[in-house]
């Protein structure tokens, strides 16, 4: 199923972004609160910043053609930009959702690390969410 | 380095650090970072039903990001457990009074005590925010494609129409519920 080596370096780089989850309280409900209040710079800093350096990392990995531990040539799948109406509803219920709950799926397994475990509710509430999606899949627009 | 690994970090240390996971799984793998796919692969490792969108080798597929995952419980529980941060977050001061008119009393951990404990589950406002929340962040995630992790953060570092246009969605949601449902709700 997973190498022992993969299933090393997927815990190890998903390790360290949990850590950095608590730490920098993205996890926190009220950090959400605070951002979608626009009462506080932080999170609108992290994500910036996050996709800045993804932006620039993903610029050199695309121009010097760079491999992956693998040996593969790391390609990027890109995404359909005309399916508008999918990312506007769907975006729009995520949205809904994310203030809500005050956690998007990361940060629901942290918090699930952390002790909180009343965030299993969310967690099988957001796995009937999935799977209620995928089975009405054909009859929502895209 | 105790107090380092316990004290809170600021949006210029750990912005980078969430960006680098970008790189660092398309280098381990090829992996393009993105959370929420993981609901699928439960979906698919149990797909009641027979449900097409979940027939797939999710253990060929998802195996490493059910990893990832489980390393980011881990996460949780290094940065949240075991070297958490003795003191209360340092929230906007408005922030906290808007959440006090709307009878939030409690701003000790990272979720309100009022609504994040299982004697709520009883109340329609508990019912609300944990099940239809969650309910909401994993039909909209895969409706819209992908999460905060997927679409911002993956999406928007390679620049993505379809991305931008997710994000313009996530935060339609999110403004409407928090200025015009959460203070009905509450």
């Amino acid at each position: 199923m997973i190498s022992a080596k993969d299933f090393l370096k997927y815990l190890s780089a998903g390790t360290l972004f949990g850590f950095v989850l608590m730490k920098s309280e993205v996890v926190s409900w009220f950090r959400i609160q605070e951002m979608f209040r626009f009462d506080a710079f932080h999170m609108y800093g992290i994500i910036g910043l996050a996709i800045v350096v993804g932006l620039i990392s993903i610029q050199i990995i695309k121009r010097r053609n760079v491999k992956d531990l693998e040996g593969n040539i790391i390609t990027i799948p890109p995404k359909d930009p005309k399916q508008v109406t999918r990312y506007i509803v769907g975006g729009s219920l995520f949205g809904l959702g994310w203030a809500l709950l005050g956690a998007c799926p990361g940060p629901m397994f942290a918090l699930l690390g952390s002790g909180i475990t009343i965030i299993i509710v969310p967690i099988v509430a957001a796995l009937a969410g999935t799977y209620t999606y995928g089975a009405l899949r054909s009859k929502l627009p895209h | 380095m105790f107090e380092f690994l316990t004290q809170p970090w600021p949006w210029y240390i750990a912005g980078p650090i969430v960006g680098l996971t970008v790189p660092m799984l398309l280098i381990m793998g090829g992996k393009m970072f993105g959370i929420s796919e993981n609901l699928r692969h439960v979906c698919a490792s149990c797909n009641i039903g027979n449900v097409e969108f979940f027939n797939y080798d999710w253990k060929k597929n998802g195996a490493w990001n059910l990893t990832f995952v489980l390393g980011v419980i881990f996460g949780g529980f290094l940065g949240g457990y075991i070297f958490a941060n003795p003191e209360p977050i340092q929230l906007a001061t408005s922030t906290v009074n808007d959440l006090r008119e709307l009878g939030i009393t409690d701003f000790t951990g990272f979720v309100p005590a009022e609504l994040f404990n299982w004697e709520v589950l009883g109340s329609g406002t508990g019912l609300i925010v944990l099940v239809l929340g969650g309910f909401l962040v994993g039909f909209g995630a895969r409706y819209a494609g992908g999460c905060t992790s997927g679409h911002a953060i993956s999406g928007l570092s390679d620049l993505q129409l379809a991305s931008l246009i997710a994000v313009i969605g996530f935060f339609i949601g999110g403004l409407i519920m928090t200025w015009f449902i959460y203070p009905i709700i509450l």
